[in-house]
Formats: C-alpha cells, structure tokens, sequence
C-alpha cells in the first residue's frame, strides 16, 4: 500500500514547491499503486474526451421498442427502460463524474483556501468563520448538498456548486490549521516584525507552503465529489436525468435489479474504478508531498 | 484495560436490543382476518375534499359513503339513498337517505350531515361548482329526507353527485363538513365500511383500518361503487412500498395479500408464483397527456403545436410507460377509450402516419427560431418521467431546442403554475395523466376547456371549445351528447389544447387466497376476502 | 471535570445556532410550494393561496424564524404540512429502524476495523497489512449503493441467502430482524470501517515506535499483551476521535442505505419529506442529525480523560 512509514519523524520543515514536485515524481515511482491509479485515471480522461468515437451511439436515444435488451453484440452493455443503449451512456456519464469531481474540487479548495487564510490572519473574523464551518460541517454532506440543490434547480453547475460548499469547511480547516502553525515559524514572525504588510507575508510566506497539502487534499475532494455527485442522482437530487450520470442510470434502474442487473452493474463497476483510481493517486501524492498528513488523513 | 470501550460491542448489542423492545407494540397479532394490502401511493392528506390526490380518494371511499355511484353498465344508482325523485319540471330533486345509517362515533346520518357535505364538495369540485353555480337551494324536509331546488333545469344532477373519482362527494358529519373548504378536516369519522385507526397511522409506511361493524350494506351485489359494500375482513392494512423490487419481494413471500399497481416489467418476477395473480381490474386505466403551455412563446402558436402532433406516436408512448403493449395502448380520443363519449372523429391526425418531414415544415412555416423549450420532467413519477424523455427525443428530431426541467413531482406542480416565459421560471410542456373516470366527459375533462387563465395548468385560450362544452351540457339524450362530444373534439385536434398520448392499464397483482377483488376504475377493498 | 463539561456544552450552542439558522433560511428560499402541493391537480390559485395563509406560509421571514425557534425551544419541532401529525411523533415511528441500522453498522464496523487495523499494525508490511490497507482503499471508493447492489445482486439474487430488502422489527422474532440487518449494516460499515481500520493502523504504528512500548517488548511481555495494554491504549485518541467525526458519514450514509433497502427509517423519512417539501420535518430531522453529531463528538472528547492519562479537565 502507498503508505509512508509513519515512524519516521514528521516533517515539520516547510517545503518549497519545486522540491514538492520533483518528491512526488520519485514516490510515484516508488509505488506501483499510485501510478496503477494514475493510468487508470489517464484512460477514464481519455473515455471522457473520446466518448463520441469509442463505438457510440447517441445516448439519449429513446427507442421504446428495442427496449431491456441483454447486452449483445449490437448492444454491448444491453439497453434500458427507454431503449436507449447503456454503453453509450455509461462512457458518456464518464464526462459528468469526472467534471463534477474536478470542478468541485478546484473551486472547494480555492474558496477554502482564500477563506482559510484569511481567518487564519484577521483574529476577529476566525471565531465567527469557525463557528460557521463547525455548524456546517455538523449537517451530514449529502444531506447538506440535497438541501442546497432543493433551493435550485437541478443543474450540473448548481450540483458541483452544492457538492462545492459541502466540502468547503474541510478545506478551511485544514489551510486555517496550516496558517497557525506558519505564522509561529521564525521566519515569518520575522517578516510581520519588519513590518510587511500582511497580503505579502500571506503570498510569499503562507500559500507555497500550503501547496503540497492542498493537492492532497484536492485529490481527497475529488473522490468524494464523485461518491456525492452519484449519491444525489441516485437519490433524485442531482444531475439532471436526462444527462447520463453513472448514479442517473442506477437509479432509473434500480426496481430493475432483478431483471436486468446489468444495466446497474456497470455504472456502478466504472464509479467505483474511477474513485479508487483517484484515491490511489491521492495516497501516492500524500506520501510523497507530505508524510505527516499521512496519519491526519 | 481501558481500551474495550470501544470494542464493548456487548454493551452496544444490548443496547440494539433494548431500544427495540422499549417500542410500543402497537400492531399485536392478529387473529382475525387481515387483509394487507399495498397501495399506489402514501396517504398524506386525509380530506378527500381539499385534495384530489387518488390515494386520498381510496381513503374516502374505505372510511366515507356516498348518496349516489355509478355501476359497471355507466348506470347510476342510489347507494346511502332509499330512493330520489325528480319533479317532471326537472327543477326540484327529493333524496331519501337509506334506514339504518350511522356514523362511526354512533350517530345517525342526517340530511342535515348530506346537504353540509354536498355543499362544501361544491366549493372545491369543477363538476360540484357547475352544480353549485344552478343551486337555488338545498333544504331538508325531515331527518332523512333532503331537497335540492334548482335554478334551471340540469342534465347532470345525479352524474355529478354519483362522480366516482376525485372530487368525490364523500358524506360527512355535519360539524366536519362545516370546516372551510381549503382547510382539511382533522376527524377521520365516516359512515362507510371501514372505520380509520389513526393511532397505528405511520405515514410513509403503514394506514390501518377495522371494520366498521355497524355498517348495513345493500343487498345488491357489488358493481364498481354501487352495490353492497360487504366488509370480508376484520382488519386492513395499508403497506406502503415505494420501490417496487421489494413489494415483489414481499408479495412473493406472502408478507402481503395484494399489491394494487404493479410495474409491468416486474411480471416476470412473479409469474412464476403459482400462489399469485396478475390481473388488469381497471377496465378504463389511466391516460397519459402532454400539455403545451398556450401562454407563452413558442407553443402559442398552433403550428408548432400541429408539428408536435404530427409526429406523436401513441405505440411508443404506451411502450415507454407501461413497458408492455399489453399494458398500454393507443386511446385517440380526448374521452376515455371504452367510455360512451369517445370517439374517433378526426382522430386520424394522430392515428395517421407519423410525419417528421412534415412536422419539420411545420416547425419552418410557424417561424420558430430555436427559443429554449422547457419541458417539465418529474423523476419520482415514472409516468411522467417516460412520457418526458420520450418527448424530448422527438422534438430534438424535428430541430426544436428542448431542455428537460428535472425535479421532483412537487417542484413540478409549483412551477407549472408559472405563467412566466421560459426564462422567468416558465414551462413550454408538461405531463400528467388523468384516471379513466376523471376524463370522461367535457363536464370533468378539464384539460380540454378552452378558457383561457381561467383554465387548467397550460391555459388554452380557446372560446369555441368553451361554447361546445356548453352545447354538451345542454344536450338532453344520450345520442346529442355524443354528437357534441365529436364536435368538441374535432374542435381539440384543431387548437390542439393537448395530446392523449396512450391509455395504460396497470396490473393488480394478488395471492390467490383473496377472491373477490371488484374490477372497476377505483380500487375497492370491500367484498375482498381473506381464506 | 464538570466545569470543562459544561464549558463543552456551551460551546455546542453557537454551533447549533448556526445550524438552526441556516437550515431555517434554506427551506425558506426553497422554490417548491407545500401549498401548491397539497391543494393538487385541478385546484385554483386562489384555492393555493388560502392554504398558504393557513400554513403561515405567507409570514415574513424573520416572524416565521422566530416562531419555530420559540416552538423549538419548548421540544416542537412542529407539525408536518401533509400529514398534520407532530414531527416529534413521526421521527418517534421511525426511529427503532434507523436506531438499529445504525447500531448494528456501528458494531460491525468498529468491531472488525479495530482488530484489523491493530494486526495490520504488528504485521505493517506483511500481507495481511496489504489486504488490510488494500480493502480500506477499496471501501473509501465503493459508494454505499454500488456496494449495496452488488451485494444484494450476490446474495440475494443470486444466491437467495438474504432477502433482497425491507425490514422486520425486532419484536417478530430476532433471525427476521437480522436477516434483513446483514446486507445493509455491511454495506454502510464498509466505508466507515475502512476509515477505522486505517486511523487504528497509522495510530498503532506511531505507538509501537516508542520507547515505552520497545521496553514492555525487552521486559519479555507476551507480544499481545503489549499490543493491546500498553500500544493500543495510547493509540485509542485518535481512533475514539475517528468514530465520533465518521458519525458524520455514517448518518449520510443512512439515508442512502435506507432508500437501497427500502428501510422505514428517519433517513427515509427526510427523502420524502424532501421531494414533497414539507418543510417541518426536514428542520427537524437535519437538526436531529446535527445534534446527534455534536454529541456524540462531545462524548468522545469527554472520553478522553479515560484514555490518556495526561489529559486532566
């Protein structure tokens, strides 16, 4: 497993990026099952991008007559209620789990991020900030984001946007903890003592060295945006259902379980290989960049 | 040690276990007959007045009676009443309520208890509006004998008090029946067969009746709603299961008796049963719709409209719904298929060849410039989930730019009463389907009026469908009636105020220890038995 | 002890504030109308808006926060728009469901991730620490329902061990209750006990490295004593911490299982209450599951004191 050995002493030191990225090159090599995840990934990107010449029809289709048929040659993964065929739509919901899963990601770990390190500095603002995350971070995350998409409508824009500010506190955080820890480091304590202003002790002290955990943790976000993003579809809530989302076709599928399994089995089979792709990459990253969040998750 | 906190899985056991036993057990076993039963849908609202939700419906009918039904042969007939005259001036009706009649809390059935319910259905009804509105008075003569007075003569006194689905006019008490017409009532006291037990009520998941046993049915046999209404069980439950896998489930073991709307595709689940059996009880079904939103750009415009049609195919509607052509079929008619109103005049329109070249001209000709589409999609129905997609897929083939709004059923219903444009939060399409019996007739199909604001969801401003309604409800025999009915529709096909887009028949399925179930349009659980 | 406690308590109260104010708000802005809904298919809009006026609906934000807050405070978490029963009792009918779901996952989890994580930990780099971390791995990407169908496939449709879905209450006997409680408490324990299993692992591993534990070793102590008295004890902080904060997920997890398994629990409960906006419920339920959190994290900072010596309130 990519795990670094927690008895070695943790890493205090604050790195510089360039390092970063030359230590995470190495520690992919080093672990066999990173790099099996980030090739994984690379062929789903790679699904994703190609998804109208890899053998595909049109995959909202409705041809009521050729409806639940088993998977053949023609139909490769077979067809659902509607007739339309499951092989083209489980290689077009691809596009949605993995942009829903990077979006949600970039902009939760920059707002995160921007409102970590603000708190992290402005003292009066840190205890109204907190007491807001800790409040949200109390509501369990699906049910934070149905809630959040009830208020809207359903909209791949407005879905990352719920998944988004569910995993915002996380993110606050983990930067807010790291913001601590930096400003007793005695080069920026003596930085704020000669008197520079904060926003540059913030961007030439604080963020490269938020870098490498941040990547961690985006990886993290990306994982579990994808897992959300299916269970809100699955539950109704989520993506619009006539974009073909993994968790869309399982559950316009699912009384179906026992007559056409299939068409659940492989959604849910590409799902759980792209999550693990990523958290597979994430475990390498995070013991490359930074053994000491190995054991804070 | 310290650590087997955690670990003590013993402690947490008996706390499983403890917390299980301290629940009241509410539900005892019981020796008597009891017929469980799983309903189309959870029951939520328990005034069959306020709400026209079916599920709602088949709670009045189990708990409330009512004066008049109609029979399997579309026959009325008195079912609380004795007897009623009509005086030969059609303007004066006398009702004589049955002997015998009482309510659940003991006391007996008034005329005073028929005219205060009568009148508050009145409110809320269409059919009961159109009554209300030729009402000069309802007086009661004696304890059991009633009169109504009429303003003018009225074709349709006794089809609207005998109305057999929502809204229907259920009898009350009087002091129920004195509660405002939009607030529900909060007693659940009928006179009908069976009598609600609000204290096992699990909304979501469990509905409990007894038998009323002081109820004395007719010595009729039991046809539709006429006829006796014999209570076979001691108990009824309503179990609601929402995710059809596990009511199959459930009805293959034997942990219910009946499961009123099975999906057609789960047959094969159990067809292998010897024990269970599949049925279609409703000889009417449902009828699916799409409705276009006559307010806003661009289905204003009746060409576009006409384009719809023109490539409308019932076969693939029924299809996509009921899963099996058994199940669904063509019904080219505003009225209900199998009702002595529909017909088949101009219905060639949508019975003819499916057209796309055409239908594409007509998207040219109407000027059509690609404006957004909005059709409303509810994923919780499944109705009108497959209606939705099979809808979008065929504008997309005739170049119009549609975008499915996906939500639940209740966002569905808040936003189509947006007579906003697109942009505002409006819709261009919707769909729904009506029971059999709710369609019959231009007096209760309200998707077909034509005046304008002023009607159903999608507000089709069309004043000559308005003027043939009323030449309808003026017709005084059965053959002008039809005539007006096929004048109305070929109206319909003209200004197209929506399209019938397949009859479905949705299978009962049932143990086979459970004879008697009453084929009609309405689910009825009395004269069920238990063996 | 007491003062920290009470201090604690407190504490949880601006939490529950924000909580309360922002699932207030949420509903509030919430564009489907109970009203609308209620009034069904061929009702008026006059016929909508005099039920909105009889549900309050129509009241100014703040009148209406105000009131909910009050009913609130006297243990009303107010009625349901649909059914006209009180919230309290309808969480109340659903509560053994969702209490046993929980509990059964809670058990299973915990019992099988500890011992896992800590064997995972004396053996790090052999193979049973491999399928350990390899299976934690796999359970962080599984979805509750992916995982759920698969087994539901295997060994119900398939094998027609287990029934497909439902559930018994106990009171019909125990085997009916635990024949429906596998699938489910297996499926959402996966996740949370790949959590455990690992925070147990990596915890173990910073323990074993110390000295005390390298001394209890040399003084000749049986290896399992070692582990489980001396490395597992000072390992448990953050595992306790880890359960308390996974509640989270487990409770997010409920509401998917029990839609999968056709459960009548509270996570059920909330579902509908969604898709048909019944406002009264959501509030109270989100609040209900927010609380529960809060506590329980309350409970297991408290527990610490039992677990490290060093730590004094």
């Amino acid at each position: 497993m990519a795990e670094a050995n927690p008895a070695s002493p943790p890493v205090v030191t604050p790195v510089n990026s360039g390092t970063a990225w030359r230590r995470l090159g190495a520690a992919l090599r080093r672990h066999p099952t990173a790099i099996a995840g980030g090739v994984t990934l690379l062929v789903m990107i790679l699904v994703a991008v190609l998804a109208p010449w890899l053998g595909t029809v049109d995959p909202t289709d409705v041809s009521p007559i050729r409806r639940l048929k088993p998977p053949s040659a023609e139909y490769w993964f077979g067809t659902d209620m509607l007739g339309r065929d499951v092989y083209s739509r489980v290689i077009y919901g691809t596009r949605v789990s993995l942009t829903v899963g990077l979006a949600v990601a970039f902009v939760a770990t920059l707002i995160g991020l921007a409102i970590g390190l603000v708190t992290g500095f402005v003292r009066w603002l840190d205890a109204i900030v907190m007491r807001v995350m800790d409040g949200l971070m109390s509501i369990p995350s699906v049910l934070l984001a149905i809630a959040l998409i009830a208020l809207t409508k359903a909209s791949l824009t407005n879905v990352i946007a719920a998944i988004a500010i569910a995993e915002i506190p996380r993110v606050v955080r983990l930067v807010r903890s790291l913001v601590l820890q930096l400003r007793e480091q005695p080069y920026v304590e003596a930085a704020v003592a000669s008197g520079t202003r904060v926003p540059m002790i913030l961007l030439r002290h604080i963020l490269p060295n938020t870098v490498a955990p941040l990547l961690v943790q985006a990886t993290y976000i990306c994982a579990s945006a994808m897992i959300t993003e299916a269970i809100l579809s699955f539950i109704g809530a989520g993506t619009p259902p006539n974009i073909p989302s993994w968790g869309n076709i399982m559950a316009e599928s699912r009384s179906l379980i026992q007559i056409a399994g299939t068409i659940l089995l492989f959604p849910g089979i590409f799902l759980s290989l792209t999550v693990l792709s990523v958290n597979l990459l994430g475990d390498g990253m995070r013991d490359a960049l930074d053994p000491r969040l190995a054991r804070r998750l | 040690m310290t650590f087997p906190r955690i670990a003590s899985g013993r402690q947490l056991a008996a706390a499983v276990l403890g917390c299980c036993l301290l629940l009241p057990g509410a539900a005892l076993a019981q020796s008597g007959k009891t017929l469980k039963f799983i309903p189309e849908a959870d029951l939520r609202i328990l005034d069959p007045i306020v709400t026209t939700a079916y599920i709602t419906r088949n709670y009045g009918y189990m708990v409330f009676d009512v004066l008049l039904a109609v029979d399997e042969k579309f026959q009325i007939q008195p079912q609380m009443l004795e007897k009623y005259e009509v005086s030969a001036d059609k303007i004066t009706y006398t009702f004589t309520l049955r002997d015998g009649l009482k309510f659940h809390d003991g006391a007996p059935v008034r005329s005073a208890d028929c005219i205060a319910s009568i009148e508050r259905w009145a409110k809320r009804d269409v059919f009961g509006q159109k009554l209300g509105d030729l009402t000069d008075s309802w007086t009661a003569v004696n304890a059991k004998t009633f009169r109504l007075k009429l303003k003018k003569p009225f074709p349709y006194v006794l089809d609207a008090l005998a109305k057999p689905s929502s809204n229907v006019p259920f009898i009350m008490p009087e002091r129920m029946a004195k509660t405002d017409a939009s607030t529900p009532v909060t007693e659940s006291i009928g006179s009908g067969p069976f009598k609600f037990v609000k204290a096992e009520w699990v909304p979501g998941n469990k509905v409990v009746f007894v038998k009323n046993a002081d109820y004395v049915p007719r010595k009729e046999a039991p046809s539709w709603g006429a006829g006796g209404k014999v209570a076979k069980v001691d108990r009824v439950e309503w179990i609601y299961i929402p995710d059809s896998a596990t009511a199959a489930a459930a009805l293959n073991a034997g942990e219910v008796d009946w499961w009123q709307q099975m999906p057609p595709d789960l047959i094969p689940l159990l067809a292998k049963n010897k024990d269970v059996k599949i049925e279609n009880t409703d000889p009417l079904g449902s009828i699916g719709l799409l409705r276009f939103n006559h307010l806003q750009p661009p289905f204003n415009n009746v060409k576009l409209r006409e384009a719809v049609l023109a490539v409308v195919n019932q076969n693939d509607y029924a299809i996509a719904i009921a899963g099996d052509p058994k199940n669904g079929k063509p019904c080219a008619s505003f009225f209900t298929c199998g009702t002595p109103l529909a017909n088949s005049a101009g219905s060639t329109v949508l019975t003819g060849k499916r057209d796309f070249e055409r239908a594409k001209a007509l998207v040219k000709e109407s000027g059509y410039k690609g404006e957004k589409v909005i059709i409303l999609d509810a994923t919780d129905q499944p109705i009108v989930h497959s209606q939705a997609l099979v809808t979008a897929d065929l504008l997309k083939k005739i170049g119009i730019n549609a975008e499915l709004a996906a939500s639940d059923w209740g966002t569905v219903i808040t936003r189509r009463a947006s007579k906003e444009p697109v942009e505002k939060g409006g819709w261009s399409i919707l769909h729904t389907w009506f029971v059999g019996p709710d369609i019959v007739s231009p007096a209760l199909n309200s998707p077909l009026r034509g005046a304008g604001e002023k009607s159903w969801f999608g507000w089709p401003n069309d004043p000559k469908l308005e003027e043939l309604r009323d030449k309808w409800f003026d017709a005084p025999t059965l053959a002008d009636q039809k005539k007006a009915a096929e004048e109305l529709q070929l109206q319909g096909w003209k200004t197209i105020p929506y399209i019938p887009t397949a009859q479905l028949i949705i299978p009962t399925a049932y143990r086979s220890n459970i004879p008697g179930i009453i084929k009609s349009p309405v689910t009825f659980l009395w004269n069920v038995e238990k063996k | 002890m007491l003062g920290y406690t009470l201090r604690r308590l407190a504490a949880t109260i601006p939490v529950m504030g924000v909580v309360a104010l922002f699932v207030f708000s949420l509903l509030y802005l919430s564009p489907g109308d109970p009203a609308a809904i209620i009034a069904g298919d061929i009702a008026t809009e006059e016929d909508i808006a005099k039920i909105r006026a009889r549900l309050g609906l129509d009241q100014p934000y703040f009148i209406r926060f105000g009131t909910w807050l009050w009913a609130l405070a006297q243990g009303d978490l107010g009625t349901s728009i649909f059914t006209g029963l009180p919230v309290t009792t309808l969480i109340g009918q659903r509560l053994e469901p969702t209490l046993a779901l929980t509990l059964c996952t809670l058990v299973v989890a915990v019992a099988l991730a500890v011992p896992l994580g800590v064997i995972a930990a004396a053996r790090a780099g052999g193979w049973i620490d491999r399928v350990v971390m390899a299976v934690s791995v796999v359970g962080f990407s599984v979805p509750v329902f992916v995982l759920a169908y698969g087994l539901v496939l295997l060994f119900a449709v398939q094998l027609e061990w287990l029934p497909v879905q439902g559930y018994t209450p106990l009171k019909e006997g125990f085997w009916p209750f635990l024949r429906h409680m596998i699938l489910p408490s297996v499926a959402l324990g996966l996740t949370y006990m790949a959590l455990i299993a690992r925070i147990t692992r990596a915890s173990m591993l910073d323990v074993l490295s110390q000295d005390y534990v390298r001394t209890a070793h040399a003084k000749g102590l049986a290896p399992g004593t070692v582990l489980v008295r001396h490395a597992l004890k000072n390992a448990a902080v953050p595992i306790v911490t880890i359960i308390g904060i996974g509640i989270a997920l487990l409770i997010g997890g409920v509401v998917v299982t029990e839609t999968v398994f056709a459960i009548p629990g509270i996570g059920r409960l909330v579902v509908d209450a969604i898709l048909r906006r019944d406002y009264p419920i959501i509030q109270g339920v989100t609040l209900l599951f927010s609380a529960v959190y809060v506590l329980v994290n309350l409970l297991v900072d408290l527990s610490y004191v039992f677990f490290d010596p060093r730590i004094r309130y």
